[in-house]
């Protein structure tokens, strides 16, 4: 391992930002699949019903106790799911715009990917000159924000290439709807960065690295609530689903796709969640750092612990997705536009001239 | 490494340049949404361009309001107007002559903008352009042209209400 110190520092960089990037999206992916599996199961306690208990590979069915136990929680229902995906039929309808219908599900999945590289996801790995972050962008709220709202244009050719009514109000629906939110959700972190006073998402967490009375979350929950409603509004989550709903839209925006085209529109889902997760915690919840405080770690296992640490943090927040989800009804288009511009952006608003008043109050 | 900055110019440039003249006379299609969506990424391609010059704001809220917003409300607008394919119009003598007024006054703003800033001059001290320096000009330097932007921007809020609550007088 001591060789890589030898080499030119740029060449070095290179290294290390290739294998950040490899193992970040690996383990997006790796999320993503089980995330799905989450949903199923989560929802299937909450309705009680058993939920995906039957895929099993055929050898995992001898092994003693652990085998069955593994196949009850539906372990490796993800590998049965992806592969059924693969092998099914790829139907492109005769009517669609052949170049926007397979254009969109990759520029719904892309964004919710590239949304990952500001994330502080880990202190170091024991050498402070290589934090764990791909990009460490002095700008990198902004960045994510602007990412985040080319999510939308996927939905938006998605409706539009089907070239039939309901994806077509699916797709109508979603651009307005992201636009509204995104709204909500900038104003709610300004309030936030007047407190920290820095865009860099590793200076948001430094700030909130003296434990848990340090994290925003307690600081500004006004910020969070909006934060975390914006949340499921822009990835199409439950109570916001209108893009898709299927009791009024068929399927939505992606009713006409099949096979791995309509997997990955729900990839990109997953992997939005688990992005938005994502920011919420280095946002709100101290990123990386243990509740109990301390800074970057100066050993490889302290590193591993902090990056397992920003696992745990965004776990129980996909949690907290999953759950609202089948716990709540979906709000009509009215309502949410309602919520959207008349309570929420004057919240907001009220928000930042609070924090701004009790700032100079405390200045002065 | 200046060899790279320069050869990404180069590309982000031509991008620029491709995609806008995609975006108006694209001799393969006339659809109004392969307009639009040529126009996102000739703004993306901008937005690159502010990046190599340092100015890491500006090219994020490039992305942010154009691409993200602006031009989604364009997407939405050709959507629900349900634009067909706009066929090759003969191109009349006044609309010509009047195009060519505007693009000539815009050339002569922007060739008078680039002799001011002498490029022959040697490159100027690259000012980060981050959040505080913008903000810090903004409120000092440019108090003036920022304070009647927003008033321009208020006066058009205040008229699309006015004309969406028509009925209400």
């Amino acid at each position: 391992m001591d060789a890589i110190y030898y080499l030119h520092p740029t060449t070095q960089f290179v290294l290390f930002s290739l294998v950040k990037i490899v193992l970040a999206f690996g383990i997006t992916l790796t999320f993503v699949a089980y995330a799905v599996l989450a949903e199923r199961k989560i929802s299937a306690w909450i309705q009680d019903r058993v939920g995906p208990n039957r895929a099993a590979p055929f050898i995992v069915n001898y092994l003693p106790f652990i085998g069955p136990a593994l196949v009850r929680l539906g372990i490796f229902q993800p590998m049965a799911d992806g592969l059924k995906f693969l092998l099914k039929e790829d139907f492109t309808p005769a009517y669609v715009r052949k170049v926007y219908f397979w254009l969109a599900p990759a520029l719904t999945a892309v964004p919710a990917f590239m949304t990952m590289a500001v994330i502080p996801f880990g202190s170091t790995m024991g050498n402070p000159n290589n934090p764990m972050v791909i990009a460490d962008l002095n700008v990198g709220v902004l960045y994510t924000f602007g990412i985040v709202s080319l999510g939308v244009y996927g939905i938006v050719l998605a409706g539009y290439a089907s070239n039939s009514k309901y994806p077509f109000l699916g797709g109508i629906r979603s651009s307005a709807q992201m636009i509204s939110y995104e709204i909500a959700m900038g104003m709610s972190v300004i309030a936030v960065f007047m407190v920290i006073g820095d865009l860099n998402l590793s200076k948001v967490v430094a700030y909130q690295g003296g434990g848990i009375h340090h994290w925003m979350v307690f600081k500004q929950p006004l910020a969070f609530f909006i934060f975390l409603v914006a949340a499921f509004a822009e990835t199409n989550r439950l109570p916001f689903d209108l893009p898709e709903s299927e009791s009024e839209l068929v399927g939505g925006y992606h009713t006409e796709y099949s096979s791995m085209k309509f997997a990955l529109f729900f990839m990109g889902e997953y992997a939005n969640m688990i992005a938005a997760s994502a920011m919420m915690v280095t946002l709100f919840f101290g990123g990386w750092t243990f509740p109990w405080g301390g800074g970057a770690a100066a050993s490889l296992w302290g590193g591993l612990a902090h990056i397992a640490c920003f696992i745990a943090k965004m776990l129980v927040l996909m949690v907290v997705f999953i759950w609202v989800r089948w716990m709540f009804p979906r709000f009509r288009y009215d309502q949410l536009m309602d919520l959207g511009w008349r309570r929420f952006i004057p919240l907001a608003f009220a928000n930042i001239l609070i924090t701004a008043l009790v700032l100079a109050a405390l200045n002065h | 490494m200046p060899g790279l900055t320069d050869l990404l110019f180069y590309a982000f440039a031509g991008m620029a340049l491709l995609f806008g003249f995609l975006c108006v006379a694209n001799p393969l299609s006339r659809n109004p949404v392969t307009s639009a969506m040529f126009l996102v990424l000739t703004i993306v391609s901008l937005a690159g361009l502010y990046t190599l010059l340092h100015a890491f704001f500006l090219a994020a809220v490039q992305i942010l309001v154009y691409a993200g917003a602006v031009m989604v409300l364009f997407l939405f607008v050709i959507m629900l107007l349900d634009l067909k394919e706009e066929e090759r119009r003969k191109i009349r003598g006044i609309t010509l002559g009047l195009g060519a007024l505007s693009v000539a006054v815009i050339a002569g703003i922007l060739i008078r903008a680039v002799v001011a800033a002498e490029p022959l001059a040697g490159a100027r001290p690259l000012l980060d352009g981050g959040t505080k320096e913008l903000g810090r000009s903004l409120f000092t330097l440019y108090l003036l042209p920022f304070e009647v932007m927003s008033l321009l921007l208020l006066v058009g809020m205040v008229g699309v209400i006015l004309l969406s609550k028509k009925e209400l007088k």
